[in-house]
């Protein structure tokens, strides 16, 4: 198998040591050192989280903003600082931006409750695209239900890309959001969200970024993309799953009316009026899930060390040696061509169906997704019911790809 | 130690490329569609009965290896028998994919015992299972389409 020349091989970036942070990468599946490759579901996490999330809960467990206890001092401050990492992770103006949630899908529901349904009403337009994980897709038609407003797609092309042109076409007087993901899961698209917000800023639309598969693949950075919301999960992110970020600008998350009602979201109750705290507290109703906070800072520790740009470099050579090896293997067709992609390569098979491939690579101890990836109308758009999807992270080696198509290969020969 | 090729055993492989009673049948006393919403397979099977007797039946659709040869299994080893021993060969049939500590009787099941390796898989039980499903609710006389989840 032959490559063309990358960025950054193994010799360059200690792929071995950062390896070793992760525990679970050294287990054992079916009998099989553990290949894992489904990283756009879920991400492994280094010990260096683990640890945290072990420190907090046996040395400093407590709740936070509520209590004048050394404990509950010590939460608190793990707590901001960990919303002031993430502050400066992603370049927002202020640590006032940064509202913890769930996860990349509930950030996006909460800016559809909260600004979408305080703003829109019948005849506005939504702009959504035809890639979108279904969490930037049901938000939205909830949103048309409830306010009379309409959902506007904009197409893609075969190779995966978003059709610009008619992007341009569909943004107009009525364009009230424009959300679309910053990385597709399905296809592993970059975006232009910098070129897709400027428009949208010029029909005088707000955009919202799903950055559930950016954030561990690229820089973000707010100041440059200028969008007005952006989601996250952490557990792409090598933190734990149940926490995530929505960044949303000051001016506008100011004037939103809250989402969830509760405890510190709250300045002063009486059963008249209802004083609401400021940002970000406004919108973390309730105890939030602490120590995913407190282990997602961790998580943006551990990849600043590493290096955003880095992994960026690292991952490109690796999904270009990826798609490489696809393409010598007959009978691979790959879906989701685009010049600029990260981390995904997703494909079908001639005479094998996806889900059989899965079972015959997991037997093999390689973890890969099949099926539609929450993304239903991509796999409409290409006539197929389902894609294998291998997608990667930092710690993914080329021999692990070799080896996939090696597990490839087996399949063929079951079939052929 | 389990090896993958006992669950991709030939037969499995041979129905899966070339599907026993495959297509629509016409006129079709009862017709029900099956669909497993979490990998998309999807099929509909056709039944006349006489008396109680399964005089024909055939599928169609798509999916995996595992639901299409278990489909195709299905209808050869049900059709011309009796709607009570078809029920029969589905709970033993079950039973072999989901209870581990049951001793199944493999020669009273015939060809179905190749799809015995599916218990080693758990989250393919359903494929195997989708038409047998769809079959006992279509002898039921049901008419809404049966899903997995
Ligand atoms: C593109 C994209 N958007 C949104 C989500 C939803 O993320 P979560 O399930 O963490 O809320 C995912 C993850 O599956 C995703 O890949």
């Amino acid at each position: 198998m032959t490559a063309a020349v990358q960025p950054l091989d193994d010799s360059e970036f200690p792929i071995h040591r950062y390896r070793t942070d992760f525990p679970l990468l050294g287990r054992r599946v079916r009998d099989k050192p553990l290949i894992y490759l489904d990283n756009a579901a879920t991400s492994q996490k280094p010990r260096q989280v683990i640890d945290v999330l072990d420190e907090y809960y046996r040395g400093y467990n407590s709740n936070i903003h509520r209590g004048v206890h050394t404990l509950s001092e010590l939460a608190t401050e793990a707590y901001e600082a960990a919303r002031k990492k993430i502050q400066t992770f992603i370049n927002a103006a202020s640590h006032q931006e940064i509202i913890f949630v769930r996860g990349t899908t509930e950030g996006i529901n909460l800016v559809a409750q909260s600004y979408g349904r305080s703003r829109l009403g019948a005849g506005d337009e939504i702009i959504i695209s035809e890639m979108e994980h279904h969490s930037n897709i049901v938000p939205w038609q909830l949103l048309c239900e409830q306010t009379g407003a309409l959902l506007k797609v904009i197409p893609i092309n075969d190779a995966g890309e978003l059709d610009m042109d008619e992007y341009k076409n569909l943004l107009g007087e009525h364009t009230r959001i424009v959300a679309v993901g910053h990385i597709s899961n399905a296809l592993g698209t970059v975006n232009p969200v910098a070129e897709i917000t400027a428009l949208a800023h010029a029909a005088g639309a707000v955009t919202v970024i799903d950055g559930a598969q950016a954030a561990p693949h690229t820089r973000l950075d707010m100041a440059a993309l200028d969008c007005d919301f952006y989601a996250f999960s952490g557990h792409k992110l090598f933190g734990p799953t149940g926490i995530g970020v929505l960044y949303g600008k000051q001016a506008l998350l100011d004037a939103m009316p809250p989402y969830h009602g509760g405890g510190d979201m709250i300045k002063m109750v009486t059963f008249e009026k209802t004083l609401y705290n400021d940002l970000p507290y406004k919108f973390e109703a309730g105890t939030p899930y602490i120590a995913g906070v407190i282990g997602l800072g961790a998580a943006v520790d551990y990849v600043n060390d590493v290096d955003m740009d880095s992994i960026r470099d690292y991952e490109h050579g690796l999904l270009q040696y990826a798609t490489d090896a696809a393409a010598s293997v007959p009978g691979l067709k790959l879906i989701g061509t685009a010049a600029e992609k990260a981390g995904i390569l997703s494909f079908i098979m001639d005479g094998i169906h996806p889900h059989d491939l899965g079972t015959i690579l997991d037997h093999d101890g390689i973890a890969i997704r099949t099926g539609h990836h929450c993304a239903m109308p991509v796999m409409e758009r290409y006539g197929i019911p389902a894609t294998a999807r291998a997608s990667f992270a930092f710690y993914n080696t080329r021999e692990e790809v070799d080896k996939l198509v090696t597990g490839i290969d087996k399949a063929k020969n079951i079939f052929k | 130690m389990f090896d993958i090729k006992d669950l991709y055993q030939e037969v499995i492989v041979d129905h899966n490329r070339s599907p026993r009673n495959f297509g629509k049948l016409d006129p079709a006393g009862r017709t029900l569609e099956g669909f497993n919403p979490l990998c998309g397979d999807r099929l509909t099977l056709y039944l006349n009965l006489d008396d109680d007797h399964i005089s024909d039946i055939s599928f169609d659709g798509h999916g995996c290896a595992i639901s299409i040869a278990s489909a195709s299994l299905m209808t050869e080893g049900i059709k011309g028998k009796s709607v009570q021993d078809a029920g029969t060969i589905f709970t033993d049939f079950h039973e072999l994919l989901t209870d581990s500590a049951r001793v199944i009787d493999l020669a009273g099941m015939g060809k179905l015992a190749v799809l015995a390796g599916v218990r080693e898989y758990p989250s393919r039980v359903k494929c195997a299972t989708l038409c047998w499903h769809t079959l006992r609710a279509l002898l039921a006389g049901d008419h809404a389409p049966v899903s997995t989840e």
